[in-house]
């Protein structure tokens, strides 16, 4: 692998073309102030960011807008908190008036506590939004039947949980995301589980392309400093991607010749 | 002397608007001059148009027909906009 490979690698979501294979949320932040630096410091060209009722009783409060530039980054909407098919389309539908960007990230989750995905509502409002001309990231279980089939529907990327949203636990599913990832030909991403920057390396090391993460950054000590170290992480992960790692062996294989040994 | 049509439009148009605002009811003063659009509302409410979508009755209001869609009592809007998320 040279140089100029590794230059060239961006990847291509809805034919758009990006550098960073970091998606960052912007949610849970200490403040706006502090969301917009940890982004900055992440590197990401794309956000997550949720739809929700103005504060009719403070209309002058500081916006999103003002500290993460749409014109600077890619906003993808998020039907966060949506547990039913029909409240997600409609969220995303005021998204799209809101923003008007087409590339959604959809979400229909289970209750709580696992908020795990629910699939029967996702393939219900995803058929329905790839119909309304949306191009659907779709976040999904850990299942390559589902994978695929989402896939087939027109989903533009497939987006399956390391491990449950917020929970930090890492990728508890290098297996299945890597049999997923063999049923699909669009980008494919861990979109929840992620906690550490080592986690991030994990899932770039299992050949995503790319990984969507929030608490991991926000609900670090220092979300600045843990955003610098996603940003190397994912880098790392996807260079030692790219280079193929060596062969695991089930015993020792010497770095240093065995052969000129002084006796 | 009757009153003109002008007249009984014009005391008509003063009377109050109910609405269910992001939950919530809330009576507004109708224009002097006519009915209340989306675009009046949002005036009244202080909200920048390029920020915010508008839902009706369940319906998106594209930002492009605000001035000419007219309240009613008994309408439902939903106002939104974008905060953080993951």
């Amino acid at each position: 692998m040279d140089g100029s490979i590794v230059a060239d690698d961006t990847w291509t979501v809805a034919g758009r073309t990006f550098r960073s294979r970091l998606i960052v949320g912007t949610g849970r932040y200490k403040d706006l102030e502090e969301t917009g630096k940890a982004i900055e410091a992440s590197g990401a060209e794309i956000v997550t960011v949720a739809l929700r009722r103005v504060n009719l009783s403070d209309p002058n409060a500081p916006m999103l807008q003002d500290y993460v530039d749409p014109k600077k980054y890619t906003y993808l909407p998020n039907t966060a908190g949506c547990f039913t098919a029909n409240e997600a389309v409609r969220t995303l539908r005021l998204a799209r008036e809101a923003g008007g960007w087409n590339l959604v990230k959809l979400e229909v989750l289970g209750p709580p506590p696992l908020l795990y995905p629910d699939m029967q509502g996702t393939f219900q409002a995803a058929e329905a939004l790839i119909k309304d001309g949306f191009e659907v990231m779709v976040y999904c279980a850990d299942d390559p039947l589902a994978a695929k089939r989402l896939q087939d529907m027109g989903c533009v990327a497939i987006m399956p949980l390391g491990a449950p949203i917020g929970s930090g636990l890492g990728i508890q599913n290098p297996a299945m995301i890597s049999m997923m990832m063999e049923q699909v030909t669009v980008p494919f991403l861990v979109d929840a589980g992620v906690g550490t920057a080592s986690d991030a390396a994990i899932a770039m090391e299992l050949g995503c392309d790319a990984v969507l993460l929030n608490s991991a950054i926000a609900h670090a000590k220092n979300p600045v400093l843990m955003a610098k170290a996603m940003k190397a992480a994912i880098e790392a992960g996807r260079l030692a991607y790219l280079a193929g790692r060596m062969p695991r062996r089930m015993g020792a294989d010497p770095s240093s010749p065995l052969t000129g040994l002084i006796r | 002397m009757p009153p003109d049509g002008r007249h009984i439009i014009l005391m008509s148009m003063h009377s109050s608007v109910s609405l269910t605002l992001n939950g919530e009811s809330r009576v507004f003063e109708g224009p002097a001059d006519g009915p209340m659009s989306v675009s009046g509302l949002l005036i009244v409410l202080g909200l920048d148009t390029r920020k915010v979508a508008v839902e009706r009755n369940e319906e998106i209001v594209p930002r492009s027909r605000y001035a000419e869609t007219w309240l009613a009592s008994g309408d439902s809007l939903e106002i939104v906009h974008f905060i953080g998320g993951g």
